[in-house]
């Protein structure tokens, strides 16, 4: 398992070095200088070859990339293009708001899907089981954005009892934070929360399946208590494997809800980032993405690999 | 033997048909112009001469939402077929390269899987300007390795098969096992993410035309159509509900098809029932 788990490690680093610099590589083609963007039209010839040489981007493309992923270890993504300010700082700021959203998201997420799951599982064959297997389908199908524009429509427009947007941090005023937080974390976790149920549905239907459940139940277990007893761990492996995958779907997803709800997190500065053709701020911030996926897909591998018994015991 | 069609299939066969059907529809006949800005028909509720009613600039939602479908069309078909075209020979490559070969690809297309469509299209939008056709790219091209996987994984199960090997050994190369064995018997498991695909890159269209990096105005788009409704969402929350329910219907639709081709064609289904 330990072989395993290092091969993983191994491959994690090898295709974070080569994602930053293909995320590098993909930027350094944008036609047009930053240093001309930032300067406007009337720059004299001295002045935007001063600029290009503070930007760094005189120099050779190597040279540039090795500097900047060597910063980014001791946590410099460099100096945005357009404010002149560190990236850095903003950057893990604003990473702060969008994990808030992504945590409260997945917990709404959970909160649907395992109850609404296994319910469905054990009801599979009666009408209401596919009442609700007939739901997470539509869920599926509505996205996030809808489901944040309908939820503003209920709650902050019609009913009024919560704000249609923006952000207050939590040591500011955790009450004007918790209902801010509200809508957005459901309009993410509710389309999760349908594509989880579906997920859970089915592992724990194969479950229901196995020899040792069926025995649990001929000892008088009710359907649940025998799930409860017996079940839940083996339909968990599964599961866990798309809870992992869903978190990167998560975040990326959070880029679209920020926008709605005029939240301050990663995606605003991402969106923000590119209008403004800031080239190291769009660079930074779509490295962070991408390597949170690739880290989370990682860890569930990790966990696979722990969880499951039988890839435990191969090795 | 072929099983009997699951309600999933025909659900879906008549959403994604009332789609293509108003799509095509589009091409010959509309209500009104989509994009005719007309002062003194806006905000009209749905009635007998605008059927959905009209927007802030007077233009006819039903026109809207059926050339919007073409867009939507059109960016799915062109982003699945780039999926499809390069991720499946990419599968079958990387199932019958040598060993560490299929490795390497696998590992390359384990890294696109990184780089999600919406994050992939607001960077290349950034580097050659956001319109439709940088997001289907963006949109074909992360949707790539999910073919590949597929594709790997079903020739890897052929390849172990008696008339594969019988074919080997009477000195078939390769290639020609690949076409004549290989590709028709992975096309039904390629036909079905292809469903399912077609229905990730509605949302991603949707989300980006939304955010103001897809389909440019004035092309009618379902994504920008909701992206308009928002400032007006307080008295005309109808601007958000039409295309909303268009784009859930469209996606409701290629999913459940994709799931009722699966329960047709997928031989893993086949050996449990």
């Amino acid at each position: 398992m330990v072989v395993q788990i290092l091969r993983r490690a191994l491959i994690f680093v090898v295709s974070a070095l080569v994602a930053s610099a293909a995320v590098f590589g993909l930027l350094a083609v944008l036609p047009g200088d930053p240093a001309q963007v930032a300067l406007g039209v009337s720059a004299t010839p001295e002045l935007l070859a001063k600029t290009r040489q503070e930007f760094g981007i005189d120099r050779p493309l190597a040279t540039q990339y090795f500097e900047w992923i060597g910063g980014i270890f001791s946590g410099d993504f460099g100096n945005s293009y357009v404010t002149r300010e560190p990236i850095g700082p903003q950057l893990i700021d604003r990473l702060g708001v969008t994990m808030w959203l992504v945590g409260a998201g997945m917990l709404v997420a959970l909160l649907i899907a395992l109850p609404a799951g296994v319910f469905a599982a054990v009801r599979h064959r009666r009408a209401s089981g596919s009442v609700i297997s007939g739901l997470s389908q539509l869920g599926v199908a509505v996205p996030g954005f809808v489901a944040a524009i309908i939820l503003v429509q209920i709650f902050a427009v019609d009913l009024r009892w919560l704000p249609a947007g923006g952000w207050t941090p939590p040591i500011i005023d955790p009450l004007d934070f918790l209902s801010g937080l509200i809508l957005p974390a459901l309009s993410l976790g509710l389309v999760q929360g349908a594509v989880l149920t579906r997920y859970v549905r089915s592992s724990v239907i194969d479950v229901l399946r196995e020899d040792y459940l069926r025995t649990a139940r001929a000892k008088g277990l009710t359907p649940y208590r025998a799930l409860l007893r017996h079940g839940l761990r083996n339909a968990s492996v599964p599961v866990v494997t798309v809870l992992g995958l869903q978190l990167a779907t998560l975040l990326i997803g959070a880029v679209v809800i920020e926008r709605v709800f005029v939240i301050p997190g990663l995606g605003s500065m991402l969106l923000d980032a590119v209008s403004n053709r800031d080239l190291l701020t769009v660079q930074g911030i779509v490295l962070v993405l991408v390597l949170a996926v690739l880290l989370v897909n990682f860890v569930v591998d990790v966990l696979y690999t722990v969880l499951n018994p039988r890839l435990r015991q191969a090795s | 033997m072929r099983r009997s069609s699951s309600p999933s299939l025909w659900v879906g066969l008549g959403l994604v048909g009332l789609v293509v059907v108003m799509a095509l529809m589009s091409f010959l006949w509309t209500p009104h112009d989509p994009t005719l800005v007309d002062a003194a028909q806006r905000l009209r509720g749905p009635g007998t001469d605008y059927l959905f009613g009209t927007d802030k600039f007077g233009r006819d939602l039903f026109s809207q939402v059926m050339v919007g479908a073409r867009t939507t069309l059109f960016v799915g078909v062109v982003a699945v077929g780039v999926a499809a075209l390069i991720g499946t020979p990419l599968g079958v490559f990387a199932a019958m390269a040598p060993k560490w070969l299929g490795e390497l690809v696998m590992r390359v297309n384990d890294l696109v899987l990184a780089f999600p469509a919406l994050l992939l299209a607001i960077v290349l939008g950034a580097v050659f300007g956001a319109d439709t056709l940088t997001a289907m790219i963006a949109i074909g091209v992360a949707s790539v390795p999910s073919f590949a996987r597929i594709a790997r994984s079903a020739t890897l199960g052929v390849m172990s098969t008696e008339y594969v090997l019988a074919a080997r050994s009477a000195g078939r190369t390769k290639t020609a096992i690949a076409v004549r064995h290989v590709l028709p018997n992975i096309a039904g498991l390629v036909i079905v993410q292809s469903s399912v695909s077609f229905a990730i890159a509605v949302l991603s269209e949707a989300a980006l035309s939304f955010l103001g990096f897809g389909t440019r105005p004035p092309t009618p788009s379902w994504g920008r159509m909701l992206q308009e409704s928002q400032e007006l969402l307080a008295v005309e929350p109808r601007l958000a509900l039409v295309p909303g329910v268009a784009i859930a219907l469209a996606v409701l639709g290629f999913n459940l098809l994709g799931d009722g081709l699966r329960d047709r064609y997928d031989p893993r289904l086949e050996v449990r029932g």
